[in-house]
């Protein structure tokens, strides 16, 4: 037990400090090596943290999803642990691709915020999940709450392409992706450096949330432990 | 059949208790009414901007009454541990489910059967020939909306602060409903085509087929736990 568990603290320490190197080398690409934008000009560098920030957030309600999913056919207490720490992350994550994205957007568009389609959608997920990490903490029977939000889990996550359907006929003014086109091929209308600082970043926050991950997990597990001492051992 | 069967009397057992005890019906009449009140007070609706305005403001009263609703749903059987009860039945806890949903149903539809004329008055709607159109728009998001928020009246029946959080929770997921009634009824109020409304529908309908799937295959875990 002992020995996997230092396993487990070795492996997070390597993830740590792999991520902390790879977010330094994309802050070297995305701030010095890649050219300014000719249209958006210093702006856009914030590219670089918003496309990633919302791409793991993404990860991280499909790692609720699959979390739930297992949680309500296995019953195993690890993978509840999981899909929560999974949601805390996922609202952290969105709510700084929201704030990043005000943040680009004014000086771009103009405004702060704006009604277009993927921006609703970004909010509406980040009060989904606000609502699940509510609903978590204020149903007091432990196994109940488990069920509980593995269930809005699932039921958000379904949601999402539904809501996703509806704002986008409602309205769409953001601009189109312009990585992954059908009709162009990456390499083909992003300079290359750019394209580079956007993998690294993508790559260093991908790493930053498995550590996260793994730490906000280990947590979720010591508090089980602490809570099994606590029942069989008095006090 | 079994299931229907079980259903039927479920329903008929939710619907004997509210024949006696009369209290969420006559709170949802009385608020979805108030609140129409309060919107047109609120914002002076001129006539010619009501087909592009009314829609909403409808919608958010039968949203805050439907609330008001669910919030009491499973009152009875919190009441007395008659929940327990119920579980120890040898039923079906689809049936359970299904019976909750058309109780909303029902309860609901009867509000709508009210507020919704006093709406096309207080609002002087005058396009009758829409109005089976309309009324399918309105039939299919309150059967989402009953669907929905049976399942998460059941996820939040045992939290501290139940009132707080059902909407809270249940109002995000519900967007695809609130965007699609409110846009489709706009549509045909302004246009008076059925086909533009269309994709509107097909919309709803598939958030009625997928919740109500999703909820007959996981109610059973939630009310259990």
């Amino acid at each position: 037990m002992e020995k996997t568990m230092r396993k487990g603290d070795r492996g997070r320490r390597i993830i740590g400090s792999l991520a902390l190197c790879s977010i330094l080398l994309g802050l070297y690409f995305g701030l010095i090596a890649a050219p300014p934008d000719a249209y958006q000009g210093e702006a856009q560098r914030i590219m670089y943290l918003h496309i990633p920030s919302i791409l793991t957030a993404y990860l991280s309600f499909f790692i609720v999803f699959i979390g739930s999913c297992l949680f309500l056919w296995k019953r195993e207490k690890r993978d509840d642990i999981l899909a929560y720490s999974a949601a805390e992350i996922g609202v952290l994550f969105t709510g700084l691709t929201i704030i990043e994205g005000s943040i680009w957007g004014k000086p771009t568009w103009g405004v702060w915020w704006t009604w277009d389609a993927r921006l609703t959608l970004t909010a509406i997920l980040f009060l989904i999940f606000v609502g699940y990490l509510m609903l978590r903490s204020l149903i007091e029977d432990e196994s109940r709450g488990a069920v509980c939000g593995a269930v809005l889990g699932i039921i958000g996550f379904l949601d999402i392409p539904l809501i996703h359907m509806s704002v986008y006929w409602w309205r769409t003014l953001h601009q189109s992706p312009s990585i992954l086109r059908p009709d162009k091929l990456p390499w083909e209308n992003v300079h290359p450096s750019m394209l580079i600082a956007l993998s690294v970043n993508f790559v260093a926050f991908i790493l930053f949330y498995f550590y996260l991950l793994s730490l906000r997990f280990r947590l979720g597990e010591m508090r089980e432990e602490a809570k099994a001492l606590k029942l069989y051992g008095g006090s | 059949m079994e299931l229907l069967k079980q259903t039927g009397w479920l329903l008929w057992k939710d619907l004997l208790l509210e024949l006696r005890r009369r209290e969420s019906i006559f709170a949802m009449f009385f608020f979805g009414t108030l609140l129409l009140f309060v919107f047109h007070f609120a914002f002076e609706i001129p006539p010619d901007k009501a087909a592009e305005m009314a829609p909403g403001l409808l919608w958010l009263a039968f949203l805050f009454t439907g609330t008001l609703g669910l919030t009491q749903l499973f009152q009875a059987e919190r009441e007395n541990h008659c929940l327990e009860a119920l579980l120890l039945c040898p039923l079906d806890r689809a049936a359970l489910f299904l019976a909750k949903v058309s109780f909303n149903l029902l309860l609901m539809l009867m509000v709508e059967l009210v507020v919704f004329p006093l709406f096309w008055v207080l609002f002087n709607l005058t396009s009758w020939a829409i109005l089976p159109s309309l009324i399918l728009v309105a039939f299919l998001g309150t059967v989402g909306f009953c669907v929905l928020g049976t399942l998460f009246s059941a996820v939040t029946l045992k939290a501290r602060a139940r009132e707080l959080l059902l909407p809270l929770i249940l109002f995000p997921l519900m967007i695809p409903i609130i965007l699609a009634t409110i846009r489709g009824m706009e549509i045909l109020l302004r246009t008076g085509q059925f086909d533009e409304a269309f994709s509107w529908l097909r919309l709803l309908l598939g958030f009625d087929v997928i919740f109500l799937t999703a909820g007959f295959l996981i109610f059973e875990w939630v009310i259990e736990a």
